[in-house]
């Protein structure tokens, strides 16, 4: 079967982030991107089947600016076979890319998509779900676990008090958790390798897709910083200042 | 909020069956904002499940409820996204906001509903400014963002630590209907669930959460915060490090990723602070760290910071809290 993984390119996560001075967004000059770390769990589960035998295709899009073709070659190192970039501005909705996403469905006929569960800039953990919405597909989102037997998926997902297993008809939409797998590294062959794999670029007008924006962002401003606070001496001096100034425990 | 012509607020309760969620008594706090916002428009709840008679009992008891609709159904058993959401789709009709909690439960549900509608969706809100207008933390809570929605439904899913829990009146008060729908077939199938057993409160309403990180060591030694938790009554957290090194279940991790918790007292124990686990915790009241690197980023945010070998001072602190 073939697997379609969308992938993001996004600040790197060991990065933090600053707000512009003006407000109107988050500095992103000069600042190390990489793939979303969700996204990168993604690709591995889908090279992993690869490697089981399962999948015989791993194709990896994005949807972006040209840059974005960087992250696409890092997909193609890590073992997907091909790339397609959608070329499109770098902040279109969750629901716009779900769109995008389910023309190239309908074009690849993939019988599975992995995604990440949430990319780490936005933070909206949506796009799989509106994805398996408009092609009327099962989801299982937050995946910590996923076999796939004759024409079915079983996924552990983890809920909130615990994990919960479903198992879905094909095609189905997958999201990642943190712990579905360890990501591995592109060894130097592989990045080279990848170079040479093929990756196409389209537009959201070749896909029938028309990109609209509902949302507006008038302000990003920084939180509330907490104020610095003390070093005790002791536990008891702690336990003083939990009772007597902070009042938190009696 | 001009393109809203008629504003009516419908919440999504999520429930086991017998009781409603703590996110759901969030939820309706924002619906009742959004509601005063919009000229006291009504509030309805949807209840989506199979024989949750107490749940509907419990949600009458809210004077700002004022009707409830209810698909009861075996298919409903348990929360599949995929069934309930045609359900939510069908309820929705003539409502300009449909509101429920930012759990995994809504995380799972809503966007799968707005896809349906054809709507966007404002994720995990903090806050309600306008009736189209609320902000939200992004980059893991290190930046926070206006944002305005234009859709003709504004879909949102609530951060429960962001708004007080909603205290029920002696009065049922609330209508109750049936809603009518065919329940439709589903690819997707329940095969089983395993859920953490705890005495404790619940992570997330917690008032004192106790969290350990990877300077514990290993899952024995974690037990020193289980003991330390049980003594002030409050709930057990965790930094992935140590969730990742099999010290507790990955339901107790705090962080962007995990839970995000807003308690009175938050201590977190032999945790560095990365950002990460300080998106899941910053907004704690008061924060204890303790750690023996006096560099630990964890010392950046904490009120009291106590430096030193957390296997002499836990003890210590067990014995005299």
């Amino acid at each position: 079967m073939k697997i379609l993984v969308p992938i993001k390119r996004v600040i790197d996560p060991y990065i933090k982030v600053r707000v512009k001075a003006d407000n109107s967004d988050v500095e992103t000059n000069n600042v190390k991107m990489t793939i979303n770390p969700f996204c990168e769990i993604a690709v591995e589960e889908a090279v992993r089947l690869k490697e089981q035998g399962i999948a015989d295709e791993v194709i990896v899009m994005s949807a972006g600016g040209a840059q974005c073709q960087e992250q696409l070659r890092t997909a193609l190192a890590l073992g997907a076979d091909r790339a397609i970039h959608i070329d499109t501005a770098d902040k279109i909705e969750p629901l716009v890319v779900a769109k995008l996403l389910k023309a190239l469905v309908e074009q690849e006929q993939p019988q599975l998509v992995i995604t990440g569960k949430q990319s780490i800039d936005t933070d909206n953990n949506q796009v799989a779900q509106m994805l398996a919405a408009l092609l009327d597909w099962p989801q299982a989102t937050f995946a910590s676990d996923v076999k796939i037997e004759d024409q079915k998926v079983q996924v552990v997902r983890e809920v909130d008090g615990g994990l919960m297993t479903v198992a879905m008809n094909l095609p189905a939409v997958i999201s990642t958790d943190l712990r579905l797998n360890e990501p591995r590294f592109a060894s130097l062959p592989n990045i080279m390798k990848a170079k040479r794999k093929p990756l196409d670029t389209v537009t959201p007008e070749s896909l029938g897709v028309e990109v609209t924006f509902s949302q507006t962002i008038t302000e990003v401003t920084p939180p509330a910083a907490r104020k610095g606070g003390i070093k005790v001496e002791s536990v008891s001096e702690l336990l003083d200042k939990l009772r007597n100034e902070a009042k938190v425990i009696s | 909020m001009s393109h809203l012509t008629t504003a009516k607020v419908l919440v999504i309760s999520q429930h086991d069956g017998v009781q409603c969620s703590g996110g759901t008594l969030s939820v309706l706090t924002a619906a009742e904002q959004i509601s005063t916002l919009c000229e006291n428009c009504p509030v309805d709840v949807l209840v989506v499940g199979n024989q949750c008679q107490n749940v509907v009992e419990q949600l009458r008891r809210f004077p700002i409820v004022n009707q409830i609709m209810v698909a009861d159904d075996v298919c409903f058993a348990h929360p599949l996204s995929e069934c309930l959401a045609p359900v939510v789709v069908k309820a929705s009709h003539g409502y300009s906001h449909i509101l429920s909690a930012a759990t995994t439960f809504g995380k799972d549900l809503m966007p799968r509903v707005s896809a349906l509608l054809d709507v966007g969706q404002l994720s995990d809100i903090t806050k309600i400014e306008a009736p189209d207008t609320v902000v939200r933390p992004i980059y893991a809570g290190n930046a926070l963002a206006r944002v305005t929605s234009s859709d003709k439904v504004i879909i949102m899913t609530i951060r429960e630590t962001a708004f007080d829990k909603m205290q029920p009146s002696d009065e049922p008060t609330a209508s109750v209907t049936m809603l009518q729908f065919d329940a439709a077939p589903s690819a997707t199938e329940f095969v089983s669930q395993e859920m953490t057993k705890t005495e404790r409160p619940e992570l997330t309403s917690a008032k004192v959460v106790v969290s350990g990180g990877r300077g514990l060591g290993s899952k024995d030694n974690f037990a020193l915060v289980e003991k330390l938790a049980d003594k002030l009554g409050g709930a057990i957290g965790a930094s992935r490090a140590a969730v990742d090194a099999g010290f507790v279940s990955n339901d107790l991790q705090v962080g962007q990723t995990g839970k995000v918790v807003a308690p009175d007292l938050y201590i977190a124990v032999g945790i560095s602070g990365a950002i990460q686990h300080i998106a899941g915790m910053k907004e704690s009241k008061v924060i204890v760290a303790i750690n023996n690197d006096p560099d630990a980023p964890i010392f950046d945010v904490a009120d009291y910071g106590l430096v030193g070998d957390l296997f002499a001072l836990l003890p210590e602190l067990i014995d005299n809290v």
